[in-house]
């Protein structure tokens, strides 16, 4: 089996507006630090293991989990038991 | 005419819609469920507002895999009208039958209002019976309602005509104002704004009553 670990972010050229506000929540507990946060999405496919795995991971990320239009993805891939 | 209003898990302006073509323009009207694969009979196929599939994973994105897509995709290559209002624009955008995304508002904030649209373009099924720069009063009730699209995008929508509606006051911080556009043919309309929640005067406005008669209009003179 392997696992499939994959995060989406938006493009660095959409404004995270829910980015925006937990880092204003950062601020207010104090941590002015903070410069940046963004969010974004994590998944987790368990898959069976064959041959040309990383293309239909890939597809899915192309045609559902992500909007290429304002996100981006990358994924790592594991050995599971 | 006779129109389908496409029902959704989630949808929840179907009804709305349903009324507007019935009682708005006194046409023949169906709700059709998204299992669905056929829309043989119809002239025009509607996307209502509501939260389809919960607003899981984004906006409009599995209700692209349901069975009644594959139909959606043929009217709007065949040049049958398709009308996407608030979820229904999402669908069609995740759909790529229109540029662009819808993202989460500017403020963060669910908009639920009265707003005033002006109408950018009259040159098409949907807005021929209003005049240019035209303003209306219609309501909005969105989370996820930017309209987002890179600049090259923006160049071709104004290069194409595809803006159909702005806002007057940047509600949301859409790209230019956009409320909603169409596709290269005209035949593909989404909008965040509810036009089908505006169409007699006893609900605060019947500017939207035009766009559902502007679509009689057009398939009048289509006909002829």
């Amino acid at each position: 089996m392997k696992l499939v670990k994959v995060y989406v972010t938006l493009k660095p050229s959409v404004l995270d507006s829910q980015g925006e506000a937990i880092k204003s929540a950062v601020h207010s507990m104090g941590y002015d630090q903070v410069e940046k946060v963004s969010m974004g999405k994590y998944f987790e496919l368990h898959f069976q293991d064959y041959e040309n795995l990383e293309k239909d991971v890939d597809a899915i990320c192309d045609e559902l989990l992500t909007n290429p239009n304002i996100e981006t993805y990358r994924y790592e891939i594991l050995e599971e038991k | 005419m006779k129109f389908a209003v496409v029902n959704f898990p989630g949808s929840n302006c179907d009804m709305d819609l349903f009324y507007a073509i019935r009682d708005g323009i006194k046409q023949e009207v169906e709700l059709v469920d998204y299992r669905q694969t056929s829309l043989a009979g119809f002239d025009g196929v509607l996307i209502p507002g509501g939260f389809s599939y919960g607003d899981y994973l984004r906006s409009g994105a599995i209700a692209v895999h349901a069975p009644i897509i594959s139909e959606i995709i043929r009217f709007a290559d065949e040049g049958k009208i398709v009308l996407g209002i608030c979820n229904g624009f999402q669908i069609l955008t995740e759909l790529h039958l229109l540029p662009g995304a819808l993202i989460r508002n500017e403020k963060g904030r669910f908009i639920c209002e009265t707003v005033t649209l002006q109408v950018e373009n009259t040159d098409t099924p949907f807005t021929n019976q209003y005049q240019l720069g035209e303003q209306m009063r219609i309501p909005v009730a969105h989370g996820e309602g930017r309209y987002f699209c890179d600049d090259k995008t923006l160049q071709e929508l104004k290069e194409n005509k595809q803006i159909a509606f702005k806002y007057t006051e940047n509600i949301n911080g859409s790209v230019d104002r956009i409320a909603g556009v169409t596709n290269k043919q005209k035949n593909v309309l989404g909008m965040m704004p509810h036009p089908e929640r505006a169409i007699e005067d006893i609900l605060g406005s019947d500017d939207g009553l035009k766009l559902f008669q502007s679509i009689i209009n057009y398939q009048v003179r289509v006909n002829n």
